[in-house]
């Protein structure tokens, strides 16, 4: 076959495209093909596969994609540590003339992948996974405003996840740092496929996410239950307007910012290039544009969650709610206006680089008065120390650090001598881990007997909980310490000796957070195997204020039989001190939406579209794009896309429920 | 502001009993004074932290749910003092701050030359500063002393307490120049140029490396400072002229290819207009300055004829420039100089002609070859060749 034949059908693809000189990647793929085929067979041998297909796959339930967004977010986190334990690994061996144990290859696509995944396929999921399932039921809705939307923005995300992991065993991820500076990301630079599978699975990816949002802001707009004013919304809702407002003004940026690279890569213009007239650090601008609204997005559901953990479980009003709702409204606005921070370095003159100096300040303004809102909400309260609650103390005495190096990095001539250094990276995980991490664990531990009726084991948890507190402390501190010492961040071998100390201290936190990692997996085992003396038949295990904690655990298909009404912006508080009764009759039909296998179809194909372009088989992207508009419109003449629950089913759902709680009596 | 000055040299004491903490400690005015802001906007802002942090641990000691001798008020969510309080708290600190950083990033602008030399001491005026020309290669850094027509390959010497104007730029990629004990870094840029202004005041030799990921060979980006006395530093140039040889064009291209963990070398003479050739992208022959390209921009442009201006791209640092779809990789001819009469040069072309990308120490190449036209798929299309 002529080499041009085999370029037509497979692009740049090829046998010497498998990294099979890597005794690291080999062995990943080894276990990752055994415990896949294990799955794979698993599921087969018990018959789920169609279960799974119309249950889960399909399903436009917006509590079944909340899980599954959990699930995605969870299994990414292995992947996205176990590059974080690669580089810990590194750069504790790589002294004294060792060159460590990963090439610069090797090593320089770990960190890029490291923080694509986190950001990307770990933070973003378990933020929207926690708004997709709790919005919806704080709000009084029976689900999205765009169910069909919804299930579609999950798929999409997964194919970008999709094309991560597949750049670790076919070809290669990029070697560029995770935001993909050019000249560097650029063709010249970088004529290898890691870029592109860069690009193509932020851009699928994004396309979800972008969508997500649209449908979440619609939902939050448009299906609150009669009496939920927007000032009687819960804080977690809030934060999930704010942050979608963010997602749908901020992801387009990075959509075109990466179709422009993708430009400069695929037809050779010359956006981003050193000739020609191409400026790298426009590229630099816009996808900071993106980048800085982007850490709100992830920390902003994180405020919600603890503020309704903080008011929960010290019993008592949440203290401030208006000032609450403006700080982060504010800090939404605020967070558009400071994205030159991220590189003062660039030589900007002094008055740009104060402006955007003291606008980053003035944030930390509004999250201070968050943080006091949370103090004087425990100030008289009765706190229970809880899973959830024991999350929100260590974030708010490890984000209060994380927040005073960040006003510091925010200081320019400061930013000047820390910038890319360690300490850097010390304070980007200090706010990342101490806020969306422990806040998606707190959310996680606090939502989880309403999804699955019954409580997670307290005593996993705890130990997952101190394993993972004492190891970021561990990991990070010594990071402050390096980049005082003057230590720059991506660097693989080191040759001073003194520095060695400080890296295996954070090998150490690292491995310990590896030890919370895996109890917390224990921790969903054990609480499996032990369901039924964890069990909650209440509702409302936790004695908790807003609506989501009024239905059943977990809540049945159509959220809530009757749509609440609301008076107070602790509704289910509210309603509980005035003696609420469920209604036991009068139940009628409920409309709902219909499950639909169209939105994983369309983001295989865009999947493939993103492999083939990655690879240039052209003949793929065009068929994949091609056969995703014939689905597309192929859908939008699909009539089965709603349903009634007869009232029947409606009544054994409730009568069992009615059972359950006489019993719990 | 003496006062400050002690109130920052406390925790200096603490940390300096183990390791090097050069950033709080360095040997330069400006890197001193960039530590100063460094520690007061620390102490400012540990005036608002710590109490929290203090509360936050005295609340849920005290409002644990055992302690029922605790006062519980579940409804209490309201008090406008304390509202005033906790937004006013943060807001006075950022106001102190944010005057702070008006008149420190004005005073530390790299660009802005040096007042003073020390703490106590002025810029001796009659002293010129010392002019330095950075270029950051794939993974050196090219010294120019244009003063002294020498040039030095991850080698940078000053004398002690005369102020330095560094002009900063790469040649490929973005890095970041960074001495730490010296002064803070900014990015080097190719085809742009930053300024830096620092003076050394401590002799010593001090590390200075990139402080932004440049691709494989990143880790080995670093060079030695050495801070000198007058003799030492002219003892220092003498020993770069001994060492002969000569920076042009030529021995640029050569020098600029991809090449890790390079030795220090050096050059007595260089080429005196060679940094302007490599800030405007045009050490080649026959390419067009960027500096020409912006005057005739400025003049209104070149209109669509200086679209045709351009040649095939026969050398490149990594691999050839060539997309799947686009034009083939070309360069910009440049317009008619005493090297080049009729704009395009027919001398050779001296640079390397080996495109094989260089990926990392140890490593095979990686396969990809650019594809050459896509002609399979497009069909074949003309030169761009005018």
């Amino acid at each position: 076959m002529s080499p041009d034949f085999l370029k037509l059908i497979f692009g740049r693809l090829g046998f010497e495209s498998l990294p099979l000189h890597e005794p690291i990647v080999v062995g990943t793929f080894a276990v990752v093909a055994l415990g896949g085929a294990a799955l794979l067979g698993g599921l087969t041998y018990f018959r789920l596969w169609g279960y799974l297909w119309r249950e889960w796959f399909t399903t436009v339930d917006h509590k079944r994609i909340g899980i599954m967004y959990m699930i995605l977010g969870i299994v990414m986190l292995l992947r996205g540590f176990a590059d974080a334990l690669m580089m810990r690994g590194q750069q504790m061996l790589a002294f004294g003339g060792s060159e460590g144990y990963l090439n610069a290859h090797h090593y320089d696509q770990v960190f890029t992948a490291h923080g694509v995944i986190m950001i990307f396929f770990v933070a973003m999921p378990l933020v929207t996974g926690l708004m997709n399932y709790v919005v919806p039921l704080q709000i009084g809705a029976r689900d999205v405003s765009f169910p069909f939307l919804n299930n579609f923005s999950f798929w999409m995300t997964v194919g970008g996840a999709v094309l991560v992991m597949a750049s670790l065993f076919i070809g290669e991820f990029a070697r560029t740092g995770w935001l993909a500076y050019p000249p560097l990301s650029n063709i010249g630079y970088s004529p290898d496929v890691g870029v592109d599978y860069y690009i193509w699975a932020l851009q699928v990816a994004g396309v979800g996410t972008t969508l997500s949002g649209i449908n979440l802001i619609c939902t939050i707009v448009k299906l609150r239950c009669p009496g939920m004013t927007m000032m009687k919304m819960p804080v977690f809702t809030w934060t999930s307007l704010c942050t979608n407002v963010l997602i749908v003004a901020s992801f387009p940026v990075l959509t075109v910012v990466l179709a422009l690279l993708s430009l400069d890569r695929y037809v050779g213009t010359n956006f981003f290039t050193n000739d020609f007239g191409g400026s790298p650090m426009m590229y630099v601008n816009l996808i900071w544009i993106w980048g800085h609204p982007e850490v709100y997005i992830l920390v902003l559901p994180a405020f919600g969650i603890f503020s309704e953990v903080t008011s929960t479980f010290s019993g008592k009003r949440l203290f401030g709610y208006t000032s609450m709702v403006y700080a982060t409204v504010v800090i939404t606005i605020l967070s558009y206006l400071v994205w030159l921070h991220h590189f003062f370095t660039m030589g900007s003159g002094a008055s740009v680089n104060s402006f955007f100096g003291i606008t980053t300040m003035i944030i930390s303004i509004p999250t201070g008065a968050k943080m006091f809102n949370w103090l004087f909400t425990m100030y008289r309260g009765r706190i229970r120390y809880e899973l959830p609650m024991m999350w929100t103390i260590a974030f708010m005495l490890t984000f209060v650090i994380g927040g005073m190096t960040g006003v510091l990095l925010a200081v320019p001539p400061a930013d000047f001598v820390l910038h890319n250094s360690l300490f850097l990276i010390a304070h980007f995980h200090n706010v990342i881990i101490g806020g969306v991490v422990f806040g998606a664990f707190a959310g996680i531990t606090y939502w989880f007997p309403k999804a699955f009726g019954f409580k997670l084991d307290p005593f996993w948890g705890k130990l997952s909980f101190w394993f993972w507190v004492t190891g970021f402390y561990l990991a990070f501190m010594p990071l402050y310490v390096l980049g005082l010492m003057g230590v720059t961040r991506r660097l693989r071998v080191f040759d001073d000796p003194s520095l060695q100390i400080w890296f295996v201290i954070a090998a150490i936190g690292a491995f310990l957070v590896l030890l919370g990692i895996m109890c917390m997996l224990m921790q969903f085992a054990v609480s499996f195997l032990r369901r039924e003396q964890l069990k909650d038949v209440t509702g409302d295990p936790w004695d908790a204020r807003t609506l989501e904690w009024a239905t059943s655990s977990p809540p049945p298909d159509y959220n809530f039989a009757f749509t609440p009404v609301v008076h107070d912006n602790d509704a289910w508080w509210d309603m509980k001190r005035r003696g609420y009764q469920r209604p036991l009759t009068g139940f009628r039909p409920i409309h709902m939406p219909s499950s639909t296998g169209t939105g994983i179809i369309l983001a295989g194909l865009a999947t493939a579209m993103g492999f083939g372009l990655i690879w240039y088989i052209w003949w793929l992207a065009a068929v994949s794009f091609i056969a995703m508009l014939v689905v597309g419109i192929g859908h939008t003449f699909n009539y089965h896309r709603d349903f009634d629950i007869p009232a029947e089913d409606v009544i054994r759902t409730e009568d069992a429920r009615t059972k359950l709680l006489a019993g719990a009596k | 502001m003496s006062r400050l000055k002690i109130l920052a040299l406390l925790p200096l004491a603490a940390a300096l009993s183990g390791c090097d903490y050069v950033v709080l400690a360095p040997a330069g005015d400006i890197a001193a004074q960039q530590r100063d802001l460094v520690i007061i906007s620390t102490v400012l802002m540990l005036l608002i932290v710590v109490p929290v942090m203090a509360l936050t641990v005295l609340f849920a000691w005290r409002y644990r749910q055992s302690n029922t001798d605790a006062r519980y008020e579940p409804d209490w969510d309201h008090s406008t003092k304390l509202e005033l309080v906790i937004w006013s708290a943060p807001l006075l600190i950022i106001v102190c701050l944010g005057a702070l950083t008006w008149m420190g990033t004005h005073l530390l602008d790299p660009y802005r030359t040096l007042g003073r030399i020390h703490a106590d001491r002025a810029v001796d005026q009659s002293k010129a500063p010392l002019e330095v020309d950075v270029v950051a290669l794939d993974w050196k850094w090219l010294f120019i002393y244009p003063d002294y027509g020498i040039a030095t390959v991850n080698e940078l010497a000053a004398p002690v307490d005369r102020p330095i104007k560094f002009r900063i730029t790469a040649s490929s990629v973005m890095n970041s120049f960074y001495i730490p004990a010296l002064a803070g870094q900014i990015y080097a840029m190719p085809g742009m140029e930053t300024k830096l202004h620092a003076v050394v005041n401590h002799a010593g030799t001090y590390k200075g490396f990139s402080a932004n990921y440049s691709g494989a060979g990143f880790s080995g980006m670093h060079f030695n400072f050495q801070g000198l006395d007058d003799k030492g530093f002219d003892a220092w140039i003498a020993n770069a002229k001994s060492a002969g040889g000569s920076l042009g064009r030529a021995e640029y291209l050569q020098l600029e290819k991809p090449s890790q963990n390079e030795p220090v070398r050096r050059w007595g003479t260089v080429d005196a207009d060679l940094y302007r050739l490599i800030l405007n992208m045009c050490v080649e022959t026959g390419k067009m300055c960027q500096s020409e390209m912006m005057a005739i921009d400025a003049k209104g442009g070149a209109g669509h004829q200086g679209l045709n201006n351009t040649l095939p791209l026969a050398y490149d640092k990594y691999a050839r420039r060539g997309t799947a779809f686009g034009p083939e990789p070309s360069f910009v001819a440049g317009t008619c100089t005493p090297d080049a009469p009729q704009g395009k040069t027919t001398a050779a072309i001296t640079a390397p002609t080996d495109t094989a990308p260089l990926i990392g120490a140890g490593l095979k190449r990686p396969s990809f070859t650019p594809l050459k036209s896509s002609s399979f798929f497009l069909g074949q299309r003309p030169k761009s060749d005018s």
